[in-house]
């Protein structure tokens, strides 16, 4: 185990900062002192471990796990990937949540008051865990973009919401995953809260490999996480 | 081995409730854990945990999510990273959105925990999600009636004098009490975990 060694710290030129005030809900909800140096303990080492007996049968495909009396509208999608650390290894039994607006850019929470239909069909909601390789498969339906009121005619892009447990409590994440080529991007204050060198990785990669003919358009999201810093033996090598 | 680089955080955004804390909510999904952490099996003293989140005009934040993550009553964690084995059913971790309750306060039934190694103080570990919140932040509940303990920890230590008061929670009964202040005078202490 790496736990002697620690945890990889949170890489600042990766995540946004907690004041972003183009996003303005940051601008009250942001802590303003800096952040306490901590010394890792089993505290921050140790963390929450679910497995596959975490999950129902349909948790990984929105397109059914909420149908009622047919098949949500929208396009469907395969989202796929791997959960590695910043080492490479692959993260298995990973857990991983995810919620998601339907394909007319709807939630289904009751909050959620934008002009656009609910389907009857679709959820919004499902989970995964990854497997020995560190792999996860969703199906589900292309989420659409909505409007929000951070300022004049501001629309979130086409987003999936995602939330990690990985090896330790510091590992956690929780995350947005976007679609290639979307005109929004270049306009999203929390997008572009994003250190401006990391936020290529929470952009999916469209592939025609993953591509399910005749059923499917696929898209490629690997996720990395803090995980244990290298472990005694290979910091010998 | 590839150096591969961190996913950034992104919001939880308004929306989570459905998809992280459905049970609390009342939406047709399951949840994998609950403000409601203590099985009747599980062994410890029972004890509430309860608190308010502040934004930095003093308003209640109604819908931000609380995580725990803490040891069990003689301070085990469930992890494999914790040689001492197991912990008995105890999962060690709650999660709870402050919009359910009337007065957006977040609520852990739970156990009191022990302390993990010694020379540290019990305490909860604390992730704070929330809209307007790009990246989550750690912080920790500390219990008003460990003094001795609370004065030895070394993460206690480490915070200045003055802010100390920020991690400590009261208790009156079985329930311990603390808000989490993001902005202000209060502001709680978070920690670079
Ligand atoms: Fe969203």
């Amino acid at each position: 185990m790496g736990d002697t060694n620690g945890v990889t710290p949170r890489d600042w030129t990766a995540h946004p900062p907690l004041i972003h005030p183009d996003y303005k809900s940051t601008v009250k909800r942001g802590p303003t002192k800096p952040l306490v140096p901590i010394r890792q303990s089993l505290s921050e080492l140790t963390g929450p471990a679910y497995g596959h007996d975490a999950l129902a049968p349909l948790d990984n495909d929105l397109t059914k796990n909420g149908a009622k009396n047919g098949d949500p509208l929208g396009e469907r999608i395969v989202v796929t990937g791997r959960v590695l650390d910043e080492l490479g290894r692959p993260q298995p039994n990973a857990l991983i949540e995810i919620w998601q607006a339907n394909a007319a850019g709807r939630y289904i929470h009751e909050a959620d008051q934008h002009n656009a239909p609910i389907d009857p069909n679709f959820f919004g909601g499902g989970r995964a865990v990854t497997d020995g390789e560190g792999r996860y498969t969703f199906y589900t339906i292309k989420p659409g973009a909505y409007p929000w009121p951070n300022h004049a005619n501001a629309w979130r892009p086409n987003h999936i919401h995602l939330s990690l447990f990985g090896p330790a409590f510091a590992s956690r994440l929780v995350t947005q995953m976007y679609f290639p080529g979307d005109p929004l991007l270049a306009l999203d204050p929390i997008f572009l809260g994003t250190p401006e060198g990391a936020r290529n990785r929470l952009v999916s990669d469209f592939s025609i490999d993953v591509t399910e003919e005749g059923f499917a358009l696929g898209y490629v999201f690997d996720i990395v996480l803090r995980g244990p810093k290298e472990t005694p033996m290979e910091a010998g090598r | 081995m590839s150096d591969l680089k961190q996913t950034p955080s992104q919001t939880v955004g308004p929306y989570f409730a459905y998809g992280l804390t459905a049970r609390q909510y009342g939406y047709r999904h399951t949840s994998i854990a609950e403000g409601a952490m203590a099985g009747e099996d599980i062994e410890g003293e029972r004890i509430r945990v309860e608190g308010r989140v502040f934004d930095g005009d003093g308003n209640p934040v109604p819908d931000a999510m609380i995580e725990i993550w803490q040891a069990d009553s003689q301070g085990r964690y469930a992890h494999p990273a914790d040689g001492r084995g197991s912990n008995a059913g105890f999962t060690g971790f709650g999660r709870t959105g402050t919009g359910t309750d009337p007065k957006h306060r977040f609520i852990f039934d739970t156990i009191k925990p022990g302390a993990a190694t010694e020379g540290e103080a019990p305490h909860l570990n604390v992730v704070v999600f929330m809209r307007g919140l790009l990246t989550h932040v750690f912080t920790r509940i500390y219990f008003g009636d460990e003094e001795a303990a609370n004065a030895a920890d070394p993460v206690l230590s480490s915070v200045p004098t003055d802010r100390r008061s920020t991690l400590i929670a009261a208790r009156t009964g079985n329930t311990y009490r603390l808000d989490i202040h993001m902005q202000g005078d209060n502001e709680t202490v978070f920690f670079d975990v």
